[in-house]
């Protein structure tokens, strides 16, 4: 198989999550976004692994799924944090760091 | 002849199944960022997640694939739901789920995709992936391991590490007081 034909679906899924976390205003979906594009990120890892024949593309996978599954733990944390304070996740609504 | 089908590199099963799960992939992607429905955000990433595992397995990475269903799927995805829940987001269809940056940040994902794609085009126009065409060994998961706890063996107690740090941070943050 090609090596771009799992380069360009990498390259789609980013591009889809870097639409979302610009695009969605609910702090849960801008999370999932985050995650479209940690995958897009492993898929690159992984192919590349596969590519130069190393083992060392499927270690750094590993390890961004752990740091992905820490990430939306804290995350999710933050957002319950907001919502507890403002009663809403809406994240035009965090503005206080505006000039 | 399947030998003269690989060796030619056409790999008519894999590509077929790879196909079919890129569509899939990238349906449900667009589905994530563009439905009005918060849960069914939650499982169309699911699909994603399910299709990256696919993936993984056709580039022969098994260990990671199904940690990639352990983790993701089972782990992550739950934890999004009870966000969903506990932040009692609009269960419904919803339309105030976008903010009004809509048009810009389509224009910059879909200007990032153009340039990847003439980079990856550029760089890897005739490079082959042939992790499925190597002799038969049992998998690549006896190697992972010995990569893991010897070459890699300070970043993985860092993350163990890391991750007891996420823990206690994720209580600290969110218990009531």
């Amino acid at each position: 198989m090609l090596l771009n034909e799992f380069l360009f679906l990498g390259a789609l899924l980013f591009c889809t999550g870097v639409y979302g976390v610009l695009a969605r205003k609910n702090g849960v979906l801008v999370l999932m976004s985050v995650e479209l594009i940690l995958n897009a990120v492993n898929i690159n890892l992984i192919a590349f692994g596969a590519f130069r024949d190393t083992i060392a593309g499927q270690v750094f996978a590993l390890f961004v799924i752990a740091i992905a599954a820490a990430e939306v733990g804290v995350g999710l944390a933050i957002v319950l944090l907001i919502y507890r304070n403002r009663r809403s996740i809406d994240l035009t609504d965090v503005d206080l760091m505006k000039g | 002849m399947p030998s003269l089908l690989a060796a030619a590199h056409l790999d008519v099963a894999q590509n077929v199944a790879f196909g079919f799960l890129a569509a899939s992939m990238a349906v449900a992607a667009i589905r994530v960022v563009t439905t009005k429905n918060i849960v069914h955000a939650a499982l169309y990433l699911v699909v994603v997640l399910a299709g990256v595992a696919g993936i993984y397995l056709l580039l022969a990475a098994e260990f990671t694939a199904v940690v990639q269903i352990i983790v993701y799927i089972g782990a992550i995805v739950v934890l999004f739901l009870f966000g969903i829940m506990l932040t009692r987001a609009p269960l419904g269809r919803t339309a105030n789920l976008d903010n009004n940056q809509r048009p810009l940040a389509l224009a910059v994902a879909l200007f990032l995709l153009g340039l990847l794609v003439y980079v990856l085009v550029d760089a890897f126009h005739s490079a082959h992936v042939d992790a499925l065409h190597r002799p038969l060994r049992v998998g690549t998961t006896a190697l992972v391991g010995n990569a893991i706890f010897q070459t890699y063996v300070v970043p993985f107690e860092a993350v163990s590490v890391l991750l007891l740090a996420a823990l206690v941070g994720a209580v600290v943050i969110a218990r009531r007081d």
